[in-house]
């Protein structure tokens, strides 16, 4: 027993030093030298300045923007505090949470998409996602978006198309994975197109 | 279910087998080399021996063996708890996150210790990247290198005859850790970065939006961390939302390789074991057995999941897949993953005792949220944990023997070794422990007021929640129906089941391996159960359902069933 016990707790330090210390360091060092984009967060930068991460949501509230999917952070699009919403399939908090955004949807959306109904909302604009900042709505929904977007900011409705286009994700070597249309680098093309 | 789904699933079976046949042959090799790897290597192995005092070829019987695990698993615990509570004044602490409340850190340690990795915690806002690395994400490597030398020791005591040793716990741990997991967790590591996890020491960072508000975005040494999360079948992650979060998982490629990662070690050992027992044929038969059952579960999880849930079907919005969107039921779930992928990341995480999710499982619909349920109540054997997973396999296996022997009446035998009442003991104990403990905490946790505080949805789903949340940590899942809430009581109710969990199967399986490593192997007869051929799949499928399906039966009904047949 003894002998275990000295045993073990020799072996307890050297592997926190080796596994726990050493060798996530030597990778640390070599993430920062080869691939220091995707090592910090892979931040995008705007004159200078870091606007956000290609990986996580940010709020979008103005009609000139592409709008994000619903969160359950607090506050919302919390990158510092992932989480799912956790309402079971038949909650009737999840029923209320879904109606309110669909409402929400159609008023923003329906006086740029004659004859919008409930039918024509995507499930990803009323649902919210499982990390709280997912950066990607289905191309269904930017289509829906598309037209406010191109009509707030005067831009014919092919370039807002072909900048969707430009900011999709498709299936990862054409195969894995669902096309994913990038809300913050479609918003910042966007800018750049209007400047 | 579409023809991309489908397509996405046959491409994950065929390059996992074509991955998991070669490695399970390597990892042969590495337990039962008597000197393995370079001359350098193999001098840096015999200095870890003389820093540990064990001789290398000196070996130990079962009962020492597990003397050994139980000792070293008690000091490991004492550092993990330690390291949590002290994190407030150590380094590598950029945010200056505060020492984990007591309740929190002792079900944390629990958790990482057995290879669970249920999370009490956030961890982005609670652990210090010192602790995520250097306390938890070592345990992942550490308690999934336990799991797997004590499946090598038990496989000895298959493949011997008349012998009492099963093999030196400093070895296999050794070369668990340094020629398996290391390997390949560093590579997965570099490529998870390549695709945009991170891997930095530097503290949260600051972003000004687009909008004109502040965004704190939190990072940290990542990417090594979720290879050795998935390759471990530990499934503890960085982030909160696990591998939901585009930082753990930024896309399909890495969503792809994450998933393989997860079965992977589980189904080399399968055939490490064929290669061990000389039993190739065998070993494809339990393999089978295994893919059978995983691959019900996704043609259950994927077309429910794919129909949508009560709620949003009633809601009017649009759930049909096609049309630039995948559909379905789409709540806690990620665009870049959708439906197919997330149903069966769900399947495969608890298939394997990995329990990381791509997608909040509490939103899953009531049977799609009951696959993951069932798939962990069999006790984590179907590929199952690493290590664990097989050696839980066998005392399905040995009841199914005996189920055989007894219908053709004839003394039970497996491998050419005749099954004896003290065999039986172990295997019924093995597999009946964790179960009958599972539906006793659950109970106790729905009777008790404190207990019910931690329940979040309302009616039969709350039950799931707590069902799910029993039966996840006492077989060492660690995925949850994440609604379900820590109470001082819910934590310390859960270590006690991941401890026991851990521990008792794993006595069991030594003990069966110590008791048939001293027989004599007989050559099989005519009247000898064949265990090479597909009635045997049959039969260990019927075993196992039987077993641990009769037994959760009638708590489904109350919570998956219940909630699915209502509106």
């Amino acid at each position: 027993m003894l002998r275990d016990l000295r045993s073990s707790v020799i072996a307890v330090v050297v592997l926190t030093v080796v596994f726990g210390l050493a060798i996530p360091a030597a990778v640390t060092g070599f993430a920062q030298l080869a691939f220091a984009h995707q090592a910090n967060g892979s931040l995008i930068k705007v004159n200078g300045k870091v606007v956000g991460s290609e990986l996580a949501a940010q709020s979008f509230a103005q009609p000139r923007y592409f709008h994000e999917r619903p969160s359950a952070t607090a506050p919302a699009y919390n990158a510092d505090g992932t989480t799912f919403a956790n309402l079971g399939p038949t909650n009737p908090q999840l029923a209320a949470n879904v109606a309110k955004e669909a409402k929400a949807i159609l008023k923003l959306e329906g006086p740029y998409n004659p004859g919008l109904t409930i039918h024509d909302i995507p499930v990803d604009a009323v649902t919210t996602s499982g990390s709280g900042i997912d950066p990607a709505i289905s191309p269904a929904y930017a289509r829906l978006q598309s037209k406010r977007v191109a009509a707030v900011r005067h831009l014919p409705l092919s370039i807002v198309k072909s900048l969707i286009n430009d900011n999709t994700d498709d299936r990862s070597l054409g195969f894995f994975g669902e096309p994913a249309v990038n809300v913050l680098k479609l918003n910042i093309a966007l800018d750049r197109q209007a400047g | 279910m579409s023809g991309q789904g489908i397509a996405q699933i046959l491409v994950y079976a065929v390059v996992l087998i074509a991955l998991a046949y070669p490695l399970g042959l390597y990892m042969a090799r590495v337990y039962t080399s008597e000197r393995f790897g370079w001359r350098w290597l193999q001098a840096i192995e015999q200095g870890f021996y003389g820093l540990v005092r064990t001789d290398g070829r000196r070996e130990q019987d079962w009962k020492s063996y597990a003397k050994t695990v139980l000792v070293f698993s008690i000091a490991f615990s004492a550092v993990v708890y330690a390291i949590q509570r002290l994190q407030g004044h150590l380094f590598l602490n950029p945010d200056h996150l505060k020492a984990v409340p007591s309740h929190i850190a002792l079900n944390t340690t629990a958790s990482f210790i057995t290879n669970t990795n249920w999370q009490y915690y956030g961890g982005e806002y609670t652990m210090s990247y010192l602790t995520q690395m250097s306390d938890l994400a070592v345990q992942q490597y550490v308690s999934a290198a336990v799991g797997m030398a004590v499946l090598v020791a038990v496989v000895r005591g298959l493949a011997r005859r008349n012998a009492k040793e099963l093999g030196n716990f400093w070895v296999d741990l050794y070369r668990s850790l340094v020629y398996i997991l290391l390997p390949l967790t560093v590579i997965l590591g570099v490529v998870l970065l390549s695709q945009g996890v991170p891997q930095t020491f530097s503290g949260a960072a600051s972003a000004h939006t687009l909008e004109g508000a502040t965004q704190t975005i939190a990072r940290g040494p990542v990417a090594l961390m979720i290879a050795i999360k998935q390759l471990g079948t530990n499934g503890g992650g960085f982030f909160n939302s696990n591998s939901a979060v585009p930082f753990e998982n930024p896309n399909g490629i890495t969503n792809f390789l994450e998933l393989i990662a997860i079965l992977l070690i589980p189904a080399a050992q399968v055939f490490m074991f064929g290669k061990m027992v000389l039993a190739r044929r065998h070993a494809w038969m339990v393999f089978a057995a295994m893919f059978v059952v995983f691959a019900a579960g996704v043609a259950i999880a994927l077309p429910t999941e794919q129909h949508g849930s009560q709620v949003l079907r009633a809601s009017g919005v649009n759930i049909t897949q096609g049309h630039g969107q995948s559909g379905g039921n789409m709540s806690d779930k990620e665009v870049r993953f959708g439906i197919a992928n997330t149903a069966l990341w769900a399947t495969a995480t608890t298939d394997a005792s990995n329990g990381s999710v791509s997608g909040g499982h509490d939103a899953f619909t009531a049977y799609g949220g009951a696959v993951p349920l069932l798939n962990i109540f069999f006790g984590e054997v179907i590929f199952g944990g690493v290590g664990s997973g097989l050696y839980g396999m066998f005392f399905y296996i040995v009841l199914a023997v005996f189920i055989a022997g007894l219908m053709v009446g004839r003394t039970p035998e497996y491998l050419g070794k005749k099954i004896g009442a003290r065999e039986i003991k172990y295997a019924a104990l093995g597999a009946l422990f964790v179960p009958t403990m599972v539906l006793a905490l659950t109970a106790l946790s729905i009777v008790t007021k404190s207990g019910l505080a931690s329940v979040f949805n309302p009616g039969a789903h709350g039950f799931t929640e707590a069902l799910y949340a029993y039966t996840s940590q006492s077989n060492n899942n660690g995925s949850a129906f994440a609604g379900y809430g820590a109470t001082n009581f819910s934590a310390e109710l859960g270590a006690v089941a991941m401890y026991l969990g851990r521990f008792a199967p794993l006595l069991a399986a030594l003990a069966l391996g110590g008791a048939l490593a001293g027989k004599k192997t007989t050559p099989a007869s005519v009247g000898t159960f064949r265990t090479d051929g597909p009635t045997f799949v049959v039969l260990l499928v019927g075993v196992i359902l039987l077993t641990a399906g009769l037994m959760v039966f009638p708590a489904l009904t109350l919570g998956p069933i219940v909630e699915g047949l209502s509106h």
